[in-house]
């Protein structure tokens, strides 16, 4: 198990987010968490980011652990530059004035300047040829499907081994968004572990091998996406029938 | 060869020229002085500007760390220099006074640094208006805790700094004072160039974009946070430092609010994040300030309804976020501003 989330609860001031669920991610593994607003998943993608506050949810209970170390006491920097996990947040938070490059080198901040880095360049450029076209502009001026590319681009310069996103579809045309996810499952097969949290259900489940719903802060089903996919509730609730 | 040592030489002419015309006295002690103001001036905005231009904070209780740094470096000189009716006879011969200046100056930067760590902690988890909130609160509370000190003049306030420039001269006749505030005011310019252009330094930028985005980068936020306040507010007590030795008097009145906004207006008024605004600004007011002084209450009149007039048509600032450079690019060719 490289990421387990074992009976979090976690509270935003006085209001319960999480009642105390539980999920994993094995190594080189796509999980996804699906449900619907309000459920919890952004929650449960910062408090593995350890987000300072006011955006940090509160741990009341419970325990995230990255390859059986508590990271409860981890500050969020390090989460990114030891533990290796690059978030890819809601509403992509961009650096709307540097240019595409500025973008991407400030992801390597922590880095050992070197050889993988040039690598890194290369294999970001080759994911997504978009942004090589665009190294000098500024990327507030990019599209939305760009702003998106850059987004994962910029958590893949950060040298992550595991990529959490967060509604990566989110504002996104179908085409764009299956290129998106074509690309996610690339970098799987490359060996990136990923932790998808998603509105769109249907195509979350197809990408990934295990799920697991949230419902109001509960783990309402989880299983293999196949299994998922033919449970007749999650059918009911989240794949439209 | 000349284009890479162009800035230095200007820097040298004009410090050799500044120290030329003061030593001859081609100038009034007036001109000199007002100079001297216009160094000190371009120290606060810049190192004002490092934090509420380049991080996007909003400091307004800069002259509290000013108040500081003039209280430890004129404290520290009278009492190792200068015969005083407090201290009483100097500690140190006062021949190294020469010497000894330059560092003085600085552990009153640094003191002012320290008091930096009253803003720069709570900061780690409070933002915008209540950051700024907590900074008035800390300029108030360094000039009461000084206004309750007696022993160094209280409210009434501390005086004896101009023997230790006597002293300097003493050793060796030269305008020491111009030489000294030239000399940091360009270390001061320096140091923040660095510093903002730095890997380090983009960090801060990120702070001022997206402060989560800044942490997902990797981005230690809370020791940026620490490190660019305490530069921001030691520079401003190497300033205050300064201004006690010009004046050759401080007392905490002159570190108020008012002061805090004095800086403010310099820094907006040339432009957030733009160090060669922030320059150009601290010149300008300052003569400014100068030329209305026959309006004496007036002026300030006429300056807020100036700040009113630039927030409405550029509210950016005069500059921008922009460089000297970027508005007229064949300076590139002498200097990189970034």
């Amino acid at each position: 198990m490289l990421l387990s989330v074992e009976n979090l609860i976690v509270k935003y001031g006085n209001i319960l987010a999480l009642h105390g669920i539980s999920f994993h991610v094995n190594s080189g593994e796509i999980v996804t968490l699906i449900g619907a607003n309000g459920a919890g998943k952004t929650t449960s993608l910062y408090s593995i980011c350890r987000l300072p506050p006011p955006e940090a949810p509160r741990v009341v209970a419970g325990d995230i652990k990255f390859q059986g170390e508590s990271l409860l006491k981890t500050r969020p920097n390090e989460v990114v530059s030891r533990l290796k996990m690059a978030l890819v947040p809601e509403g992509r938070h961009i650096f709307g004035n540097l240019t595409v490059m500025e973008n991407l080198e400030l992801a390597t901040y922590s880095r050992e300047k070197g050889a993988q880095l040039s690598e890194d360049y290369a294999r970001v450029f080759d994911l997504f040829p978009r942004l090589s076209e665009r190294r000098k502009q500024r990327s507030e001026s990019l599209s939305g499907g760009e702003q998106q590319m850059l987004a994962v681009g910029r958590a893949l310069m950060t040298g992550c081994q595991v990529l959490l996103l967060d509604e990566p579809s989110m504002g996104l045309a179908p085409r764009l968004k299956y290129e998106l996810f074509r690309t996610l499952k690339q970098l799987n097969e490359q060996g990136m572990t990923i932790l998808l949290v998603e509105q769109n259900a249907n195509l979350a489940l197809h990408l990934a091998h295990r799920g697991y719903v949230l419902d109001t802060g509960t783990i309402a089903a989880s299983g293999t996406s196949e299994d998922l996919l033919g449970n007749p509730d999650v059918k009911k609730a989240y794949l439209g029938g | 060869m000349f284009k890479r040592y162009s800035i230095h030489t200007l820097l040298v002419s004009m410090g050799g020229l500044l120290i030329y015309v003061a030593y001859e006295e081609m100038i009034s002690l007036y001109i000199l002085s007002v100079l001297m103001f216009m160094g000190v001036n371009i120290i606060l905005s810049t190192s004002l500007n490092l934090v509420n231009g380049y991080m996007g904070e909003f400091s307004c209780g800069h002259a509290g760390f000013m108040c500081v740094g003039a209280y430890v470096s004129s404290v520290l000189g009278v009492w190792l220099f200068a015969k005083d009716k407090v201290f009483g006879p100097p500690l140190i011969n006062p021949d190294y006074a020469l010497y000894l200046f330059p560092l003085i100056i600085l552990i009153g930067g640094f003191a002012a640094a320290l008091a930096g760590l009253l803003v720069a902690i709570p900061s780690y988890k409070t933002r915008g208006d209540y950051l700024a909130i907590i900074t008035i609160a800390a300029n108030y509370i360094i000039i009461s805790a000084i206004e309750n000190l007696d022993s160094i003049g209280g409210s009434r306030g501390f005086m004896g700094m101009k023997r230790v420039i006597t002293a300097m001269e003493d050793i060796a006749y030269l305008p020491w004072m111009p030489i000294w505030v030239f000399a940091f005011t360009i270390f001061c310019i320096w140091l923040i160039r660095r510093y903002v252009s730095s890997t380090f330094g983009k960090g801060v930028n990120a702070i001022c974009q997206d402060e989560v985005a800044a942490e997902i980068m990797s981005v230690n936020t809370n020791k940026i946070k620490t490190i660019t306040f305490m530069v921001s507010s030691g520079l401003a007590g190497i300033g205050g430092g300064l201004f006690a030795y010009i004046l050759g008097y401080v007392n905490p009145g002159s570190f108020n609010i008012l002061k805090s906004t004095e800086v403010m207006v310099m820094v907006y008024l040339g432009g957030m994040a733009s160090l060669s605004g922030s320059v150009l600004s601290a010149i300008f007011f300052t003569i400014l300030l100068e030329v209305l002084r026959p309006l004496q209450i007036i002026k300030w009149i006429v300056i807020p309804l100036m700040l009113i007039i630039v927030m409405q048509f550029r509210p950016e600032g005069l500059m921008g976020s922009r460089e000297l450079s970027d508005i007229f690019p064949w300076m590139k060719r002498f200097y990189r501003f970034k």
